[in-house]
């Protein structure tokens, strides 16, 4: 965000730098169960981003003095590969910003992940930007859901995010890493469809209070598509394996030669 | 962190009739000082109080290269250390995620506000100012973030500007006499809110923080919101962030009126 020198203009004849209407969504794949050690994976291409979930656990709580007696703790880690950006070689291991969204993201699936059901233990859920355009905390939320979904923990509800700009006064869906290089206002969030409400928001640049309810409401409405995209990646491995057993011949004792 | 049941259910009890703890209302600060310069050495100091929470912003500027993207531009680094004298519950090490996601929101609505003015921080070529914020927690009783945000506006807008002299082929960097000031342009504040038993209050102590399900600080200036960030596990819904965004406006109002009254203006 911010720009400076050398800003591009980035709406022309009212459409985006990559053709998308204001209001619309790049592209977005879900592919459920891509890790096989995991106890559940996903992976989501969304636009350019390419990111990989993975949880493992529950499993006991170590080192032992981060244990909860009532419930589950989940350990987060968001990181972004060092080859993951236009830029040159990032820097390996944890920087601010991704300590930063780690915890976020925790304290989104806090929200949704059932923790009481697991006392003493933790959950461990890795989310890995291996390409990075944009929005990877939202997506990286959107695809953790899934991974978690996979791996049987229980939950109330599969949470989205999605991320929401502004370029001049123009409010914009899910920006690009273009965009958000050059855009004056960046608001990620994370919503649980089911309560309708708020689990992750952060903002920075300059926005009204009604841009920002406009905002939230571009994010709820985007959550259509995103969620159906999360609901097939889930049911997607169980209808193939449906499928292929309609395909094979039924091991019903086959009528006698004749 | 821990307190006694006992508090917890007070704590709650009250906020069923709409009170505090300490006898304030949902949408209260607590009394807030503002003193600023009180470390001459730095270019720029002020202590903020809220209640009993106290952080202190200490700023220094040095020379250095511009980052890659802003040739142009000075730099701008927040970093904040929850000391351990501060509270029980602190402990010495690099900072944790807390520490980080404090700085980051405090750093987020002062370069999104423009309080610094960065373009005026270029030196020559390949040489920037580089101006540091430090936050010092000194004592822990809730809502860090808004004493954070105004000690670090205050701090930065009664901030001298050093002054870098040429001396041959390299330069010195000149920190008293006759100094000017860091140019600033704008000044933003911070109100924080949590979530109690679905209703929000303001300002929460460090007692309140161990009740509410979430938080969220909104970052404003005169006319519109800078930085937003919600944490903690609970949730928030539509009507409940809408309600918070015209609350801080209002209330910005006054905080904005503290760090005006203490740089003297």
């Amino acid at each position: 965000m911010g720009g400076g020198a050398n800003k591009p203009e980035l709406i022309v004849n009212g459409k985006r730098l990559d053709g998308r209407a204001f209001d619309e969504l790049r592209e977005i794949k879900i592919e459920a169960n891509t890790v096989k050690n995991a106890v559940g994976s996903a992976y989501i291409e969304w636009g350019n981003n390419k990111i990989l979930a993975a949880v493992y656990g529950p499993k006991e709580a170590l080192p032992k003095h981060v244990s909860d007696p009532e419930k589950a703790i989940i350990k987060c880690r968001y990181q972004m590969a060092p080859f993951s950006s236009l830029e040159g070689h990032g820097r390996t291991g944890p920087n601010r910003r991704a300590t930063e969204i780690s915890k976020v993201t925790r304290e989104t699936f806090e929200n949704v992940i059932q923790l009481d059901k697991f006392p003493g233990s933790e959950i461990d859920l890795y989310i890995e930007v291996l390409q990075g355009d944009g929005g990877t905390r939202a997506a990286g939320i959107t695809v953790a859901a899934v991974a978690l979904a996979t791996s049987g923990i229980p939950m109330t509800d599969l949470p989205y995010g999605v991320s929401v700009g502004k370029i001049g006064e123009q409010l914009v869906l899910d920006l690009n890493m273009i965009e958000d290089n050059y855009s004056d206002a960046d608001v990620p969030i994370a919503i649980s469809p089911r309560q309708g409400k708020v689990l992750l928001f952060q903002m920075d640049g300059s926005m009204s209070r009604e841009q920002i309810m406009e905002a939230l409401q571009m994010a709820r409405k985007a959550g259509e598509v995103i969620s159906k995209k999360q609901r097939d990646a889930l049911r997607l491995p169980y209808e193939q394996i449906a499928d292929k057993y309609k395909a094979v011949p039924s091991n019903q004792p086959q009528p006698a030669q004749a | 962190m821990k307190t006694s049941t006992i508090t917890g259910e007070y704590i709650k009890d009250m906020i069923t009739k709409s009170y505090r703890e300490d006898g304030r209302k949902m949408f209260d600060y607590r009394p807030i000082n503002l003193k600023i310069g009180t470390m001459p050495n730095a270019e720029g100091s002020a202590e903020a109080s809220i209640g009993q929470t106290r952080v202190l912003a200490g700023i220094k500027i040095d020379v250095a290269e511009p980052m890659a993207d802003k040739p142009e531009e000075g730099n701008l680094m927040t970093a904040a250390e929850l000391l351990p004298l501060a509270s029980g519950d602190y402990e010495t090490g690099p900072p944790g995620p807390e520490a980080i996601e404090l700085a980051r929101v405090v750093d987020r609505g002062i370069r999104a506000a423009n309080v610094v003015d960065m373009g005026k921080l270029f030196i020559e070529k390949d040489k920037v100012w580089s101006v540091f914020v430090d936050l010092y927690v000194l004592n822990y009783d809730g809502n860090l973030f808004d004493a954070s945000s105004l000690a670090a506006s205050a701090a930065l807008l009664s901030s001298r500007m050093p002054k870098y002299e040429k001396e041959g082929e390299t330069g010195k960097v000149v920190r008293s006499g006759n100094l000017g000031k860091l140019p600033t342009a704008n000044i933003v504040t911070s109100c924080t809110f949590g979530n109690i038993l679905h209703r929000l209050i303001l300002d929460p102590t460090a007692n309140e923080e161990l009740f509410i399900d979430s938080r969220l600080t909104i970052a404003n200036d005169e006319h519109s919101i800078r930085a937003v960030q919600k944490g903690l596990n609970g949730a928030f819904s539509f009507d409940e962030i809408d309600e918070m965004m015209d609350t801080a406006f209002e209330k910005s109002r006054e905080l904005r009126q503290i760090i005006k009254k203490a740089i003297g203006e």
